[in-house]
């Protein structure tokens, strides 16, 4: 069964790098139209179940279902990734996202009115031709942030959109996600700011490589939920044993949206068998 | 004054058949070599291509085995030459410890090694001589329909690729999100570039091969900021160089390959002082900063 379209189902997701998994069992499913914030601390795992949801890191175990085609999903990675000395001009940068309408070949002209129009929704009018070595820390992200509106993805995943980058230029891409979230899109945003998540993000996934707790974000963010995601993070095995819990979605899943409350998480801290968020206990 | 110039310029492909086949070859191949070149250095990958040239003399010594100075026999030697260790270089990099550039420098010193041995064992120090610094005063019919062909396939493939090939460039992990083309399209890439190291080759000898491509191409990054200009500035080098080498060597007795090359490098050099983007002069009078 195909999830629709939108979401993204996840059934016993294991991720990680040399069989040590760095996302541990992730049982739910994203609904469509969720604004939904990942988080927890370093190595938590975040920016992995990102990078397997577009399929950058392989699933050691479970699967991951979307719906839809490949340009159904846009996402923007940690920006350290991009060659930012390459002489380019921004809107060249920004025309990138036009791939799936224009491919290899295919003029991209016709679309420049959109280009500027989404260069402008950021905030960046007038720096067309400038070249793309020339732009500040926020400018260039408010540049990203233009070539995700070309994109017009159905699914849009951030990973930390907002570091380095001052207060204004959240603000205003705060609003631009916002607006993205009254368009019905789905956005999955990994960020490390609290009071931001709690001020704008409705639902919230707490992450310690174990999933901690999912759901609406006040119920999310308790400090005890927050104080075990700390504990769980911190608790790397090198040798550890193999994983001997069932594979592929065995879990008691508990996703928003599902009938099954999910409320119980923020109120009592047992052990991980008593959390909310996935399977059966061992 | 003016018909002195020209004269002492261009005198000497009026006058001589083998000039102007030298002149046709090195244009050809001023038309595909750069802008290969561009992108090998915007993705730092030039001294690669230099490894790369280097790694194509064992297949054409081969071919030299095999066919003596045969242009077909030495060109397929040495794309396959070329191709291979373009791909193992990429192989070992991404099986063992060792990093790209160290593995590129273990095949290329081995190919280079190789590749003179072989030739020795039928080959004069002349033929080692004409591989190892190329034979452009000697461009037969087949040769200058080579590089023709290069030249053809090359702009070609260039503006098929050029787009994902921008993308891999800048972004490679975006790439990989919204297609697959990624890999196919470096491969192909490097492909080009074999075949113009193949095309150097045969006109500039192995060692210089990589001259018109990089040297016209870092030029350039000191006349345009972007892309678009970069590639017709890089270009118009190569070519400039071509004429001016190929006229030296002719009224000062020069070796041609080095004398191309030689040009080249006086361009740079000049550009390194004077360019507008970056040049030494600028930067040592800055002309005073705008308000805004």
């Amino acid at each position: 069964m195909s999830p629709p379209t939108g979401a993204i189902a996840l059934h016993g997701l294991t991720l990680g790098y040399d069989r040590h998994p760095a996302v541990h069992h992730l049982d739910g499913t994203i609904q469509p139209g969720a604004l939904l914030a990942l988080v927890g601390p370093n190595g938590a795992g975040k920016s992995t179940l990102l990078k397997g949801i577009v399929g950058e890191v392989p699933c050691l175990d479970g699967r991951i279902e979307r719906s839809g085609h490949v340009d159904a999903i846009a996402y923007l990675p940690q920006s350290a990734e991009i060659d930012r000395g390459f002489p380019i001009r921004v809107l060249d940068l920004v025309a990138m996202g036009l791939w799936h309408r224009i491919g290899a070949w295919r003029r991209a002209a016709p679309y420049r009115d959109r280009l500027v129009e989404a260069l402008s929704a950021v905030g960046l009018v007038g720096f067309e031709d400038r070249p793309i070595g020339t732009l500040s820390g926020g400018q260039f992200q408010r540049a990203l942030f233009a070539r995700l509106i070309v994109q017009d993805a159905r699914i849009i995943l951030l990973d930390e959109p907002f570091t380095g980058v001052d207060g204004r230029t959240s603000t205003d891409l705060l609003r631009l996600i916002g607006a993205w979230h009254g368009q019905g899109r789905t956005i999955v945003a990994a960020l490390h700011d609290l009071a931001q998540v709690r001020a704008h993000f409705p639902q919230t996934l707490l992450l310690a490589r174990e999933p901690v707790a999912w759901g609406p974000t006040d119920r999310v963010l308790t400090t005890g939920n927050l104080a075990r995601a700390q504990t769980l993070s911190e608790a790397w095995d090198e040798d550890a044993a193999i994983c001997g819990r069932p594979a592929g979605g065995a879990g008691d899943a508990h996703p928003p949206g599902h009938s099954h409350p999910q409320t119980h998480a923020h109120t009592h801290d047992h052990g991980p068998a008593r959390d909310h968020a996935h399977r059966n206990a061992p | 004054m003016t018909d002195t110039l020209i004269d002492w310029l261009f005198g000497p492909f009026v006058e001589f058949g083998f000039m102007r086949r030298a002149l046709v070859g090195c244009l050809a191949l001023s038309l595909s070599a750069p802008p290969v070149g561009v992108f090998l250095m915007l993705r730092r990958m030039s001294l690669m291509s230099d490894a790369m040239s280097h790694a194509v003399l064992p297949g054409a010594a081969v071919g030299f085995l095999v066919a003596g100075l045969s242009l077909p026999a030495m060109t397929l030697g040495g794309l396959a030459a070329g191709l291979a260790v373009a791909l193992l270089a990429g192989a070992v990099t991404r099986s063992t410890i060792i990093k790209e550039d160290a593995s590129l420098a273990a095949f290329y010193l081995i190919s280079l090694a190789a590749g003179v041995v072989l030739i020795s064992l039928r080959g004069s120090q002349i033929d080692l001589l004409h591989i190892l610094f190329g034979t452009v005063l000697a461009l037969d019919d087949p040769a200058l329909l080579l590089l023709g062909g290069i030249a053809t396939i090359t702009l070609f493939g260039l503006a098929a690729l050029y787009r994902p090939l921008v993308m891999e460039c800048v972004d490679p992990l975006f790439l990989r999100t919204v297609s697959r083309a990624g890999g196919p399209v470096h491969y192909a890439f490097l492909g080009l570039v074999v075949l113009n190291l193949v095309g150097g080759f045969q006109a500039l000898g192995t060692l210089l091969a990589v001259g018109l491509m990089l040297l016209p191409a870092i030029t350039a990054r000191f006349w345009a900021t972007d892309l678009g200009g970069m590639i017709p500035v890089s270009v118009v080098c190569a070519m400039t160089a071509s004429i001016a080498g190929l006229t030296l060597s002719y009224r000062a007795d020069l070796p041609t390959g080095p004398a191309i090359v030689l040009a080249a490098g006086t361009l740079y050099v000049v550009s390194l002082l004077v360019g507008p983007r970056g040049g030494l002069v600028r930067r040592l009078v800055r002309p005073r900063h705008l308000e805004g």
